[in-house]
């Protein structure tokens, strides 16, 4: 373990796979073989409108469609759509951006042989859109712009907007969005798909076994020509980390979609050198330190730029991500994202400096103004190790290094979001904002002073104002320009709360899984049609 | 002795009543629900409409003494109810990971038979010298390490040897298979387990064997047998043994009720979709009935191994008189 | 004439509880029992790195130095560093002072609750009894991991509600012992004497029948040390244990015995280590003085 220039070989390998990786992408793709892979988390129903875990999309979504999807040869750019049931090129809208007419394929079939049509995708979004009175739909504010959904023809569709938004065909690129047979829905009701399986993806539904794993066999009728590649997939639950790092070793699973810490991506390649490949990206998930301005002193905005001037950000990026999920150091935007901050931009926030010493000698000070030296945080924080507690544990150590006792209370995710939403009873809370479809506009408003997903209890009225007018605006770069001076009020002026580190993808695979291409999102990219196995 | 059978069956009415009341209060004391978690687990701004909705078809909004009142039916009319997680009926999700608790706990039982019964009685007749110290401390040693611990280190253990020797690292299955269905990769997967659980709870086993047999050596009918010379053996065997072994079976199966639910650590470990993982997954998720269900059923076992245990006691030794 | 009787009643008792001075059986377990004097010297070992961990180390432990994350054990860091560049030997040190802290709580706590529970159920019998016994079954037929983790999950995890967690379990098993050791002495005519002659109902049970359950007492006691240190362990890798940054072995593990065990093996053999050998103590302690007490006790 003190051999350092393993450490050498193993960035040189990790550097090779990557490489290797791409060199091999456009191989002519092999047939045959079933994918094992590992799921970190619990399946809860089967229907996608209802449930928002990857617990969920991992196992279940290879077995429908949806009418647009991220492009899965290019998954790493945020603006790439492509069509699934529908045909041609994603719509652009007419009518001043209200009108979208979508072109259905008429070679869909469901896995129960009978024919998908527009009056299928119209049953389908009208479900998510305007569930009837008792029926969840989990993302129905996304759609909070649509009029109606009508059919023009058997394979013709057309959605009309009350007002043109930039957010709808992100939303519709939502792989939460199956496609469901209306005569299911007719026939058996709209609950029916929370216990049931019958789709139009890439993969028809074989069994699952309950807590252990859900299998899959290739749909000879995918619409997508020549595809799936594999004969078959088999999704397994391994809830423990240490297990699924075990199971791609031991090649009882060959890749996990979410993610794994560095010192495990070290370990596989260590062991396996050219079996194991790396793929590597940002990620669309922030880790964020939320103050609770209802709570004294925290209400002073001079203790919570403390809190921020306190970390630093740039020394914890450079350690914390040789063992945490977390490496990029940025603003509100996803980092890779153009309306993101550059880093000079950033080095101008409080908190962002990269003399550590100058920012910590304001903190103090700014604390010993507010009379608030020496205070005990009741840092609430959420019982998962990756990156939560690791976070937390460095967190609470920056603060102390200004002065701050910390109480530190770890609990169990549902006990947490109480914590959170309900019982308020926290001077600062882990906080995290993670999505799917990466979407600037729509990903901000978690500072906004009535957004429902603030738990700060606090905001800014003038960060408010200038989110309304990026709202209509229409020029990328006004865009971008009210952005930084958004950041600057919510991160630095206010203090609304605050942007720790952004997330960093690492997944390691088999080097025989072929086809997979990483996206900033393990939501994202997870219908597996182009995948296939170099055996 | 059916006198006593009928009181003792008297006596687990308020057991199983107590426990209902305790599993549920307790659990409708933790924070947070099961649609909070179901909704805002992504960060996501979640509609209250929605979780207020979701809470509504769970019946979770109804007040508390209905939802009890709802879940003592379930028993009268023999409906367990469906998990609030899934939606699948709780008896379909018990089913097959019950399957897999009960195979593990069996084949753990064997192994810490296997394991203390002999150390028991080497450790019993070679009493105060160094081996029976080491066979004590041996078996002590297996309690004393972390489950997980353990376990963490055979399976890096078997990844690191099979590559140095193969060239190819392996690992137990992940995933169950009946064992009437492929008995090699089902066997393959739960011996580790069993093993390590097998060692760790033989070593109370070990300890009563050793006791129980001091003990009866020291009785009259083992001198009288000694005085007329038989062979130490012969008298260990035939004599002491048998009469010896009574306490170890109560141990033994007592311990067993407790591997079918208790097993929460190791199935972690070793990834085994059973009883104990289902449990830690059920309060994770708030999922109350499933975890109400899951109790009730490892308090079933419990009671009905002890009384089992008992009535075998008092019906092998005649010297127990119960009123 | 009352006070002669009174005499002659407790001399009785003395008889029945062999009552022996500390020592005596202190030197008598060395010399019988070198497996338990073992064990109690990894104990007393223990006892004193958590007394002196402030002489015993010139570091933190809880102050994190990035700088000098995952060190393999050297000089300056004898056993190595953490993920945290937190000195390893330091935190097991002070781990021990949680350990013994978790340890001896419980055990105290929950075999004291269920010396009073028991004695005081099987001394007033009737309805009493009866329905602390109906008590002591429903809580006895949870697996204890099973029973700690749903009250850890209503309180909370952290120090103080892990001690919760792991001694209500403990104080049924207690009770359930002492209350069947002390139905045997409450049994003999002599309570019933004490009683007759006008003795509280206090003093009865504090001079007469405590004294009499202190063997199954002490040897609950002992063997729940051990216990409570691995539920605080087991409760740690679920996630539901101690909390970061307190210095505990078991947390220590959770942290990192899965992630490190093989890039930095130190952070996870160490912790491991120093449970195995707690527990192994606790235990060979334990077990000697169940031996040296009773040698034909049963219980569970």
């Amino acid at each position: 373990m003190k051999n350092f220039t393993a450490k050498l070989a193993i960035s040189a390998v990790i550097g090779a796979g990557v490489a290797l990786s791409g060199a091999f992408a456009d191989a002519a793709p092999k047939r045959g073989g079933t994918l094992n892979y590992v799921v970190g988390s619990k399946i809860p129903s089967y229907d996608g409108h209802k449930e928002t875990t990857f617990g969920m999309i991992h196992p279940i979504r290879p077995f429908y469609s949806t009418l647009i999807r991220v492009n899965p040869d290019n998954p790493a750019d945020p603006s790439d759509f492509v069509c699934d049931v529908c045909e041609g090129d994603v719509p652009k809208g007419e009518e001043g951006g209200t009108k979208f007419t979508f072109k259905i394929r008429k070679d869909v079939k469901f896995h129960d042989g009978t024919q998908m049509t527009a009056h299928d995708v119209k049953a389908t979004m009208d479900k998510i859109i305007f569930p009837p009175k008792g029926i969840p739909s989990a993302r129905k504010a996304f759609f909070k712009a649509v009029e109606s959904v009508n059919v023009d023809n058997d394979y013709q569709l057309t959605m009309k907007l009350k007002f043109p938004t930039g957010s709808f065909i992100p939303a519709l690129a939502l792989p939460f969005n199956f496609i469901y047979a209306k005569k299911d829905l007719d026939a058996h009701g709209y609950t029916w798909h929370t216990k049931n399986i019958n789709g139009t993806g890439p993969f028809k539904f074989v069994q699952h076994q309950k807590g252990s794993f859900v299998e899959g066999v290739r749909n000879p009728t995918y619409h997508h020509k020549g595809r799936p590649y594999l004969d078959g997939i088999k999704a397994i639950s391994a809830p423990k980390l240490a297990v699924r790092v075990n199971a791609i070793r031991g090649d009882r699973a060959a890749i996990e979609f979410r993610g794994f810490p560095p010192k495990h991506r070290d370990d596989l390649v260590k062991a396996l050198g050219k079996k194991i490949t790396v793929q590597e990206s940002d990620w669309n998930c922030v880790l964020m330190a939320t103050p609770n301005h209802k709570r004294k002193p925290f209400d002073d905005v001079r203790v919570r730029k403390a809190l921020t001037l306190a970390i630093d950000r740039w020394g914890g990026s450079k350690y914390l991500s040789r063992i945490a999920i977390v490496k990029t150091v940025g603003g509100v935007v996803y980092p890779q994202h153009s309306f993101a901050a550059n880093e000079s931009e950033l080095l101008k926030l409080a908190g962002y400096s990269k003399d550590i010493k100058a920012s910590r000698a304001e903190a103090m000070k700014l604390l010993k103004d507010a009379g608030a030296v020496g205070k005990t945080i009741d840092f609430s924080n959420r019982g998962v190790d990756q990156p939560y507690k690791i976070v937390g544990t460095w967190l609470i150590d920056q603060w102390k290094k200004v002065g701050f006792k910390v109480k530190q209370r770890v609990q169990p995710s549902p006990q947490f979001y109480a914590t959170l939403r309900k019982k308020k009873d926290f001077d600062v809370s882990i906080d995290f904002n993670c999505q799917s479809v990466i979407n600037p506009i729509a990903d901000i408003t978690k500072f906004l002073t009535s957004a429902g997903n603030n738990y700060s209890q606090g905001g800014d009225a003038k960060a408010d104002a200038l989110y309304e007018k990026l709202l209509r605006s229409g020029d990328a770069k006004e865009q971008r320009a009210l952005i930084r001076q958004y950041e600057k009020r919510v991160l630095d002026d206010a203090s609304v709360a605050f942007i720790t580190l952004w997330w960093y993808k690492i997944n390691p695979h088999r080097s025989y899984v072929k086809g997979w291409k990483i996206a900033p999102s393990h939501y994202l990219n997870q219908h597996l049609d182009n995948v296939w196995l170099d055996k | 002795m059916s006198k006593y059978i009928a009181k003792r069956l008297l006596m687990m009415i308020p057991t199983l009543i107590g426990s209902a009341i305790f599993v549920f209060f307790l659990l409708r004391l933790i924070p947070g629900d099961v649609c909070e978690l179901r909704l805002a687990g992504t960060g996501l701004y979640a509609d209250p409409a929605e979780i207020a909705l979701c809470q509504k078809n769970l019946g979770l909004d109804q007040p508390l003494f209905v939802q009890f009142l709802d879940f003592l039916w379930g028993y009268v009319v023999f409906d367990l109810g469906d998990s609030m997680w899934t939606g699948f009926p709780v008896v379909h999700e018990i089913s097959i990971r019950f399957e897999l608790s009960l195979q593990v706990a069996i084949m753990a039982t064997a192994v810490a038979i296997m394991i203390a019964i002999p150390l028991g009685i080497i450790s019993a007749v070679k009493q105060d010298t160094w081996i029976d110290y080491i066979v004590r401390a041996f078996s002590i040693a297996g309690i004393a390490m972390p489950s997980f611990w353990l376990g963490i280190l055979i399976i890096l253990g078997m990844l690191i040897i099979t590559q140095a020797m193969w060239g190819e690292p392996w690992m137990p299955p992940i995933d169950y298979v009946p064992i009437w269905e492929d008995p090699v990769r089902n066997l393959s997967q739960l011996i580790w387990p069993a093993v390590a659980t097998g060692y760790r709870y033989s070593a109370v086993a070990t300890r009563m064997t050793r006791s129980a047999l001091l003990e009866v050596l020291r009785e009259d009918y083992v001198r009288t047998a000694r005085a007329k010379g038989l062979m130490e053996k012969v008298i260990i065997n035939r004599h002491a043994l048998k009469n010896a072994l009574l306490p170890v079976v109560t141990i033994i199966a007592i311990e067993f009720a407790f591997l079918m639910g208790g097993l929460v650590v190791t199935e972690q470990v070793f990834n085994l979709n059973g009883l104990g993982k289902l449990f830690v997954e059920s309060v994770g998720a708030q999922d109350f009935n499933m975890t109400q269900q899951l109790v009730k059923l490892v308090v079933v076992i419990f009671i009905f191994t002890n009384l089992f245990v008992d009535i075998f006691y008092a019906w092998l030794d005649p010297r127990i008189r119960y009123s | 004439m009352l006070n002669t009787s009174e005499i002659e009643v407790e001399s009785d008792f003395e008889e029945l509880s062999e009552k022996r001075p500390f020592f005596q059986v202190f030197f008598e377990l060395i010399r019988k029992q070198p497996l338990g004097a073992a064990g109690g010297g990894i104990v007393v070992l223990m006892i004193l790195m958590a007394i002196f961990a402030e002489l015993l180390t010139v570091f933190d432990p809880e102050l994190n130095s990035l700088e000098h994350m995952l060190m393999p054990p050297d000089d300056t860091f004898w056993l190595g560093t953490d993920q945290f560049g937190r000195d390893l030997l330091t935190r097991i040190i002070y781990g021990a002072r949680t350990a013994l802290l978790v340890g001896f709580t419980c055990a105290i706590v929950g075999a004291t609750l269920g010396l009073v529970l028991g004695v005081a159920s099987a001394y007033f019998g009737g309805m009493f009894d009866l329905i602390v016994q109906r008590i002591v079954d429903v809580v006895m037929a949870f697996p204890l991991i099973i029973l700690a983790l749903a009250v850890v999950a209503t309180l909370g995890p952290g120090t103080q509600n892990v001690i919760i967690a792991i001694t209500i379990p403990f104080v049924p098993q207690c009770a359930r012992v002492v209350r069947s050791n002390a139905l045997a002495i409450r049994e003999i005519p002599y309570v019933d004497a004490a009683r007759a002659l006008g003795f509280s109902d206090m003093r009865i049970i504090l001079r007469h029948m405590v004294p009499n359950v202190m063997a199954p007492y002490l040897i609950m006691l002992t063997s729940f040390l051990g216990q409570a240190i691995l539920l605080e362990a087991s409760l740690s890798y679920l996630g539901m244990g101690v909390q970061e940054p307190t210095p505990a072995w078991g947390l220590m593990l959770q942290g990192g015995a899965e992630e490190f065990a093989e890039s930095a093996p130190w952070v996870a053999i160490w912790p491991g280590i120093a449970i195995s050998l707690a527990v192994f103590g606790f235990n060979l302690f334990g077990d000697s003085v169940r031996d040296t007490l009773d040698p034909k006790l049963r219980s569970r």
